[in-house]
């Protein structure tokens, strides 16, 4: 990442009411491209909402944001084009096997028949999953249905991919394979924005958000906000932050 | 003994999901299950609260054996399961309610051992269950499974995907259910939280890979962790893997945890190797190993 780099992600008073209850209240931020940018808070402080308006999905009550050059309200089916999505709870069809899932996707995303034959060749090579790639989704360990998932979601080589706590409940050796395929599609030029409750993971930004109670309380390189704590971990930022603990 | 699994075995269809698993859990101990999803956590538990019967080997909860007295089992022990099973179109107070019956007793009757927790919930008690918070929802799951005052707790990963400051409350929860005399076992992946308990099984693939004190299993350790940070982080670790005495490299939050191959290894020839790679501000230092490091050795 150069600090000449463009921003990628411009989020301006960004809003979501519902009802009389207000989950995101006029957010500010941006993200550079080929940032890993780290989108942290605790459960409940509107980090979903936050995503779900990025990802084109939920509309924004009030405030703007554009994503790979597009308005998340006006041009959202562009946005989609645009972006990689990814999420603990759903990412593959579980009966459906390795293969059918990514020639399904392939489809999903508008890619030729040329183009998901090559890109199946490779990626079950690169993640070595060439023994089950005729196996069921449902019938993989979770990790590494997360980290074909990860693939499955770069397959249209798109700008960004949103990751939401993509490692829950993973391994820690696979979780930091993960994170390697996080580094390698990152050094590519790929925008990584990504939702953790790890916090050792929080290290591994380039830059963090702290929300809380739908406000972004903090935002820099992981660095910056340990010094600005006087804190030696992610952890102690996170608990000072979220909810004033000591 | 509180709970005594000796040899348990289980597979579902071909696939052993426990092999041969032997621990016991003392009186009022807070013992940990610590492993990744998959590692057969769950299935332990539902054998031991009698929701399922194992291939092979036996073993007691509260001095009853699991396949001849379920009944008592039942009513000795609280179970929270991992994916919340209240009844979602009933109040907090109706579940609780609810449960208290099904025991035949009263919310009155244990109400000092859930006051701590009920108190955190109570301004909601009218709220429907499949509305709370995710937050909200553990609490009053834990409420549930402790209403009949057991002798034994089963929690199955009652803090995934749960935040830090929520995971660190839930934690003080705990220790003071333990105070109360409580037997408590509980499953997490998250290895910091293994430090919490007074023993732990490390388990992976239906296997247990070691049981002992967390200091126990820190102190047993032998290999030597060397921390790792320059000014190229993400360069860092694969710079690292090509050294050539190289044992593992692991990502470990600002740092990198570095093992050789060779104990008696010189850290300046790998600060040397790495100034020659172009790395800068190096930090190379021993350190001492987690739970996590010692996991991903097994």
């Amino acid at each position: 990442m150069n600090n000449l780099s463009e921003k990628i992600i411009v989020v301006e008073n960004l809003t979501k009411q519902f009802g009389h209850f207000t989950a995101v209240k006029g957010i500010n931020f941006h993200v550079n491209k080929g940032e890993i940018f780290g989108f942290l808070g605790a459960n409940g402080a509107g980090k979903t909402t936050a995503m779900k308006m990025l990802i084109g999905i939920s509309n924004p009550t009030n405030g703007r944001a554009n994503v790979a050059g597009f308005d998340v309200h006006t041009q959202s089916e562009k946005v989609k084009q645009n972006i990689g999505y990814m999420s603990q709870k759903f990412s593959m069809y579980d009966d459906l096997t390795v293969k059918e899932n990514i020639t399904f996707f392939g489809g999903i995303y508008g890619l030729s028949r040329k183009q998901i034959n090559s890109k199946t060749e490779v990626l079950i090579q690169t993640l070595q999953l060439g023994d089950i790639a005729q196996k069921k989704v449902g019938d993989l360990p979770l990790g590494w249905k997360q980290k074909l998932a990860f693939s499955v979601a770069m397959l249209h080589e798109p700008k960004i991919v949103f990751l939401d706590e993509p490692t829950g409940g993973v391994d820690p050796i696979t979780r930091r394979q993960f994170w390697e395929m996080i580094y390698a599609e990152a050094h590519k030029g790929t925008t990584i924005f990504v939702t953790t409750h790890y916090m050792d993971e929080a290290e591994y930004c380039d830059r963090v958000s702290i929300m809380v109670d739908g406000v972004i309380e903090a935002l820099d390189t992981p660095k910056n906000l340990k010094n600005q704590f006087q804190v030696s971990t992610m952890n102690e930022v996170f608990l000072k932050l979220a909810r004033n603990i000591e | 003994m509180s709970i005594s699994v000796q040899n348990i075995s289980k597979s579902y269809k071909n696939i052993p999901a426990l092999q041969n698993i032997t621990l016991e859990v003392n009186e009022g101990e807070l013992f940990g299950l610590i492993g990744p999803d998959g590692a057969g956590k769950t299935t332990l538990f539902r054998l031991l609260t009698t929701l399922l019967l194992p291939n092979e080997g036996s073993a007691t909860v509260a001095n009853y054996d699991i396949l001849k007295q379920v009944k008592e089992i039942r009513n000795a022990v609280g179970y929270m399961p991992g994916k919340f099973s209240l009844y979602q179109d009933l109040t907090i107070s109706e579940n609780l309610a609810f449960f208290a019956t099904i025991f035949g007793t009263t919310i009155e009757e244990n109400y000092d051992l859930i006051e701590d927790i009920y108190v955190q919930i109570e301004p909601f008690k009218n709220r429907k269950a499949g509305a709370l918070s995710g937050g909200m929802k553990q609490k009053l799951a834990l409420c549930c499974a402790l209403i009949h005052k057991p002798k034994v707790l089963f929690l199955d990963e009652p803090t995934t995907g749960v935040d830090p400051v929520s995971r660190k409350e839930f934690w003080e929860m705990l220790k003071r259910l333990k105070q109360k005399g409580i037997t408590i076992l509980v499953s997490t992946p998250y290895m910091d939280e293994a430090t919490l308990c007074d023993r732990i099984a490390l388990i992976q693939e239906g296997k247990i890979l070691k049981i002992d004190t967390p200091q126990g299993i820190v102190d047993a350790y032998q290999k030597t962790i060397y921390e790792v940070a320059s000014n190229q982080m993400h360069l860092l670790i694969e710079d690292l893997k090509h050294f050539p005495s190289y044992y593992s490299v692991f990502a470990f939050g600002e740092f990198v945890h570095y093992i050789d191959l060779n104990n008696f290894f010189d850290s300046e020839t790998l600060r040397n190797y790495l100034k020659a790679k172009g790395h800068q501000s190096i930090i190379l230092q021993k350190t001492t190993p987690t739970i996590e490091d010692i996991f991903m050795d097994l």
